[in-house]
């Protein structure tokens, strides 16, 4: 199988401090990959990296074999218009927009807004009868769900999950983590930072980063298609 | 229309609409500078036509007089007031001057029109009336006091004739002969009883003088001839009246029509400073503005970091960025602009009641004029605080800093 992302030797430094050292990790297409790791381990600062929003200090990025670490501007903003669907750990929702028309601004920018389907995406999370409200109408993991229905209404080759499932109950865990079961049958590409170990242990494959290392990368035994 | 351009459409509404308290700020200043601009622009265009009316009520603004010597006839009077507009003659005052004595003191008088004379001199202040009838007068304040009169006095004015062979034949009951013991010509004095109705005061010259009906005064001179001035005052702009004077002065022989530049002349300078002072009000208005503008989408934009980098993680080009800030921009200066224009209406209409008591002219061109320039005016505003908006980083924004 083909590499989606190739990350070489990737080292993220603020200031005095390593947030990744030395990173290198590829990523198969059609591949669900869990990142665990504990609190202030360089998940998130890897996510953005990968997800072309920051730069790594040192190393190379590709994307569908084209290194983007040394792209700018038009090119990467391209590229997330086109390829990446992005839930980040804080859920960003335009605080004046109300749940379909947040998704309609990923449709915007991408291609065409549409609500009919705005609104199906928002069905796939469960949250059709929430579609008019606004984010302070909805609760923490309501927000976080119409997130993941914007990630995914572009149908993007590669999700980037940070934290997707954090202020989820049980109940609408089980309802992002099929969607995420779905998407990877469809042939998305899953990257999911979690803390979880439940939404870990459903990933195909399982890296865990400590102190800005990768000091595990195992497929999951348990993993069932 | 576009699925696209819906959409940018909801979103900017969506932002102004729901995030109203800090746009409140923004659309404020901008009302109030549409306001001032379509209010004092309307004040501006009309000023010179309130002003023209203003300056009409303070009197004459030509005079005709006779050419050199001689006098200014009924006839050529007629003749020269045919040639302004009905609509635009306000009224004209004659006056013929003779010397005569009162109380043996020489006084000049003057015999004029005292129905339309406050047409001419609508300044003069009167304490008392005017004459109503022969034999009444108005006396100048100077002249009442050097003479000690007071109103509601009688006096007599005299003239004294020398009696020539022509004028002998004339007989008036009132008129007594006598012969100059020295010269040996033959005199006689011509009196005429005079009720004072009212003292005239202006503080010029009029003081000086004593009026009375051209009757009077033809009775009291025992001769009839033409006038020694005529004021007219006639409601129209500096070059019209000038081309009237021209033509009066060309057409008809003998007499002279020209401005009176003591009015029209202040006129125009006073007209220019207030068009000056108007300009630089709206000018300084139109600035304070933009900088309130400018400070409220600043703080705006600051308060909207996150979303600013949230848009182009899920791709949007710096061009939407400033699409969308612009857009809101421009459509609160729209909006701004619509409101100004009403209430700078209602502004000027206001002013024009309380300061020149009389309504102002609509001017429609002043609507389109006064959003176009809100509009430039926000989106000037704006310029600065978007550049910002498009250096965000959306990898910082996104971390929850
Ligand atoms: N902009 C920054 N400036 C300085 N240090 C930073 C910055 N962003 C992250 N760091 C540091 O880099 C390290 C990794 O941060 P990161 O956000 O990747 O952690 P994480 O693994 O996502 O943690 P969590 O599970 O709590 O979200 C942390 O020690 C953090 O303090
Ligand atoms: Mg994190």
């Amino acid at each position: 199988m083909e590499n989606l992302l190739e990350l070489k030797n990737i080292s993220k430094i603020y200031g005095g401090l390593k947030a990744l050292d030395n990173v290198s990790l590829n990523v198969r297409k059609g591949e669900w990959l869990a990142i665990m790791g504990p609190s202030g381990s360089g998940k998130s600062t890897m996510m953005n990296i990968v997800g072309c929003l920051d730069k790594p200090s040192t190393g190379e990025v590709f994307f569908d074999g084209k290194d983007v670490s040394k792209e700018s501007g038009k090119k990467l903003t391209e590229l997330h218009r086109d390829k990446i669907g992005l839930v980040f750990q804080q859920f960003h929702l335009i605080n004046y927009l109300n749940a379909v028309e947040n998704v309609m601004v990923a449709q915007y920018y991408h291609s065409m807004p549409d609500e009919q389907e705005a609104l199906e995406a928002l069905e796939r999370v469960g949250l059709k009868d929430r579609a008019k409200h606004l984010p302070s109408q909805l609760s923490g993991g309501e927000q976080q769900r119409v997130c993941i229905a914007r990630a995914i209404i572009n149908s993007p080759q590669l999700i980037l999950a940070d934290e997707p499932t954090g202020n989820l109950d049980e109940a609408n865990e089980n309802i992002v983590l099929d969607i995420f079961r779905r998407l990877h049958k469809e042939g998305t590409t899953l990257v999911v930072v979690t803390h979880d170990p439940e939404v870990g242990e459903v990933a195909q494959r399982i890296v865990r980063l400590e102190h800005g290392k990768i000091v595990s990368d195992r497929e999951n035994e348990h993993f069932t298609d | 229309m576009n699925k696209k351009r819906k959409m940018f459409i909801r979103m900017i509404v969506a932002s102004l609409v729901r995030r109203r308290s800090r746009m409140i700020v923004a659309l404020l200043a901008i009302i109030v500078g549409a306001t001032i601009l379509s209010g004092l622009g309307l004040i501006y265009f009309d000023v010179p036509r309130q002003m023209s009316s203003q300056f009409r009520s303070y009197g004459a603004n030509i005079i005709i007089a006779p050419e050199s010597d001689g006098d200014v006839s009924y006839e050529k009077l007629q003749k020269s007031i045919t040639y302004f507009p009905s609509n635009e003659l306000e009224g004209y005052t004659p006056y013929r001057y003779e010397n005569s004595k009162i109380h043996n003191m020489p006084v000049t008088l003057a015999g004029t029109d005292l129905g339309s004379v406050l047409k001419t001199s609508p300044y003069w202040h009167i304490d008392g009336e005017l004459p109503a009838k022969n034999g009444e007068a108005l006396i100048g304040a100077k002249l009442a006091e050097s003479l000690g009169i007071s109103k509601g006095e009688s006096v007599s004015t005299v003239n004294t004739f020398e009696i020539t062979g022509e004028m002998e034949s004339i007989d008036i009951p009132d008129y007594e002969k006598y012969t100059d013991p020295e010269t040996g010509e033959t005199h006689c004095d011509h009196t005429l009883d005079l009720t004072i109705s009212g003292i005239l005061e202006t503080g010029g010259s009029e003081e000086e003088y004593i009026y009375i009906s051209l009757e009077d005064v033809e009775y009291l001179t025992l001769s009839k001839r033409g006038y020694d001035i005529v004021e007219v005052s006639v409601a129209s702009i500096k070059d019209k009246l000038s081309e009237y004077t021209e033509k009066i002065s060309k057409d008809i022989d003998g007499i002279k029509a020209k401005l009176v530049k003591r009015v029209t002349a202040s006129e125009s300078s006073v007209l220019s400073k207030l068009q000056a002072l108007v300009f630089i009000v709206t000018a300084v208005v139109l600035v304070l503005t933009m900088i309130c503008v400018a400070t409220t989408m600043a703080a705006v934009i600051a308060e909207r970091r996150r979303e600013i980098g949230l848009r182009k993680a899920l791709g949007a080009f710096n061009s939407s960025i400033v699409g969308q800030f612009m857009g809101e921009g421009l459509l609160l200066g729209a909006v701004g602009g619509i409101l100004g224009s009403v209430l700078g209406f209602l502004f000027a209409q206001y002013v024009s009641q309380h300061v020149f008591s009389s309504p102002i002219t609509f001017r429609p061109l002043l609507i389109p004029i006064t959003i176009v320039a809100s509009v430039i005016v926000t989106g000037t505003a704006c310029l600065m605080p978007i550049k910002s908006a498009v250096e965000v980083d959306p990898a910082l924004v996104l971390k929850g800093e």
